[in-house]
């Protein structure tokens, strides 16, 4: 009998069958993976993928319409569209990650030592992110930006501090549970040192939840960079931000040119909308307690 | 209950006194101040002439006495001065909060008219072509910032109307003042509905399985009596919560369509108190938010202890 029981184990799935699988259960969240994907292809070949170059100005094509040379038209000062986009998807992206890394870093970190350690720690944590959550997000990311100036760096940090008390929250409340497990008692006994076990037992444990807060941020981080952007506090010139690009006077092109108006927001609502598809996704596939 | 509103009113004065201290401590700790920035944007040379605005403003005192100079004021209602106008604080705030609430409670009300009950029919239709159209309207309304939709509503009327809505202060007739704050209401409100959508239909899919629904519908209630008289009360607990948690997210959306619209709101406000450096403005409108942000939060709490009578606040 024992020897056959290896033959009985089942075969690990090719990764195209499994691929195939899961494109078959969750068929929005492949969608939403494809948008990401050429997002983030997008804005890593931007050099490559754009036609024009997004900074040269042109005063004979200033405002010009959608046409062949101009697939998107152009600009007041003649700069392509489509090329502004394309490159624009590099400062969204680069905003996106960073902030989203940094705000789930630090927020699973003090999570992790705010659940673990518990006592003074814990409610010193847990007053200042009551403190921190009653600013709306964009008020706490305006007021920052304007203390540190604005620059890509500081719209990052900016971006992500607001992100900070909502992840530690969520990680705290899984640490907490975690704490009690009997496999954290076994590695007490095994003599094991507290911050170890924080670090090697309880941490990985979390990452399912962390995985999908952080997707769900991305989308939040996007409109923020681009709400702030718009509000001309946000990612500052040369650089072409989606946001700004709708803010440079965009109420009155809604009379002159709305393919000013359109595009860009078409692009932010598009790349949102790919990473909401995902982190339904995710959430389903890697949480099934939080499913709908 | 009497104890448990003294706790809560006690970490709320506790939470704002937090607040107080972040924004005040924010402001001041890039190098570099006020008086310089006021002293470089007006063009002035004279060593003599920053000197006085620095003693004007108060910003050769120490941080704690700047600080206890601002909080002590705010307490007996008194704001300060704008650095810009001058004028005091309050009286550049005071009008501009009507504009902004109204905005932000007809926002609200439309959410929930009609994100509740798109939810329950998306719940109630499960996995018909109907509820994926509703799911994927939803999810595109949590995924357009609002001053796009804004821009957007701006252009249908350019398009069918031929001009734009502009912000009257005195509207002639109330239906010519309602239609100014509906169209950006709905702008802003888009987003909470789709958010209040999605909730409302998970959080009514979870009830419809439970038991004393199953009795209800075997005791030979009708659908209709099923899904409004018992799964939808208990289905919208969660959901007060989220409006609640919204009313932040209202704010911040209400900055950018103040500025689409061109609305004289104070949401709009805070913005160009920041662009203009006018600190004082920039405290007190932060101060101004986290309040009803936090007030909000406990008002919902309460109802929740009204409506569902298995919540007792007792510690």
């Amino acid at each position: 009998m024992s020897t056959t029981v290896s033959q009985d184990r089942p075969t690990k799935p090719s990764f195209f069958n499994e691929v195939f699988y899961l494109a078959r259960r969750y068929p929005l969240g492949v969608a939403g993976a494809i948008i990401m994907t050429t997002f983030v292809l997008c804005a890593l070949f931007a050099n490559f993928v754009a036609p024009l170059d997004p900074f040269s100005t042109n005063a004979r094509a200033s405002l010009a319409r959608p046409s062949e040379t101009h697939l998107l038209g152009a600009d007041m000062m003649g700069r392509d569209v489509l090329s502004r986009i394309i490159h624009g998807a590099r400062i969204s992206l680069a905003v996106a990650v960073g902030a989203t890394i940094m705000g789930s870093g630090l927020g699973a970190a003090l999570g992790l030592a705010s659940g673990y350690l518990g006592g003074w720690f814990d409610l010193i944590i847990q007053r200042v992110s009551e403190v921190m959550q009653s600013l709306p997000l964009l008020v706490m990311a305006l007021v920052i930006t304007a203390s540190l100036g604005p620059s890509l760096r500081n719209t990052i940090i900016a971006i992500a501090i607001p992100l900070v008390p909502t992840v530690a929250r969520v990680i705290r409340s899984n640490v907490l549970s975690l704490r009690e497990m009997p496999f954290v008692e076994a590695a007490k006994a095994t003599g094991m040192s507290e911050f170890r076990i924080a670090v090697v037992h309880v941490l990985p444990n979390t990452l399912a939840p962390l995985i999908v807060l952080a997707t769900a941020q991305l989308g939040s981080t996007i409109l923020t960079e681009a709400s702030l952007s718009f509000l001309g506090l946000g990612v500052p010139e040369p650089y072409p931000s989606w946001g700004r690009m709708l803010s440079e006077s965009a109420a009155e092109y809604v009379r002159t040119a709305p393919w000013l108006v359109i595009f860009p927001g078409l692009a932010i609502s598009l790349v949102v909308f790919g990473s909401n598809l995902m982190g339904d996704a995710l959430r389903d596939a890697l949480d099934p307690r939080q499913r709908d | 209950m009497l104890s448990y509103l003294i706790r809560r009113l006690l970490l709320m004065a506790l939470t704002l006194f937090g607040v107080s201290i972040a924004i005040f401590l924010l402001l001041r700790i890039v190098p570099g101040n006020i008086a310089d920035i006021l002293f470089d944007s007006a063009g002035l040379i004279d060593p003599a002439e920053k000197a006085k605005i620095v003693a004007d403003l108060g910003l050769d005192l120490p941080l704690y006495k700047q600080y206890t100079q601002w909080i002590g004021g705010l307490l007996q209602g008194d704001l300060g001065y704008s650095y810009v106008s001058e004028k005091p604080v309050l009286e550049e705030i005071a009008p501009r909060i009507p504009i902004t609430a109204k905005i932000a409670l007809l926002a609200l009300i439309f959410s929930v008219i009609a994100g509740v009950p798109l939810g329950v029919i998306s719940a109630v239709r499960q996995n018909t072509p109907l509820d994926y159209l509703l799911r994927v309207t939803s999810l595109s309304g949590l995924s357009m910032p609002s001053f796009w939709l804004g821009l957007l509503i701006l252009m249908a009327f350019v398009h069918y109307l031929g001009t734009i809505p502009i912000y009257d202060r005195e509207p002639a007739t109330f239906m010519a003042g309602f239609t100014m704050l509906a169209v950006p209401a709905a702008a802003v409100g888009f987003r909470s509905s789709a958010l209040i959508m999605r909730l409302t239909r998970s959080s009514m899919l979870e009830v419809l399985r439970q038991d004393f629904v199953r009795t209800a519908r075997s005791k030979g209630l009708s659908e209709g009596a099923v899904t409004y008289n018992h799964a939808l009360r208990n289905a919208l607990l969660p959901v007060i919560t989220t409006i609640g948690i919204e009313v932040a997210f209202l704010f911040g959306g209400l900055i950018v369509t103040e500025t689409v619209f061109n609305i004289p709101g104070v949401a709009r406000f805070l913005v160009e108190a920041i662009r203009w450096r006018d600190y004082p403005m920039v405290q007190n409108l932060v101060m101004f938010t986290a309040t009803i942000v936090v007030v909000v939060n406990l008002i919902v709490d309460l109802i929740y202890m009204v409506i569902d009578p298995r919540i007792r606040y007792s510690e």
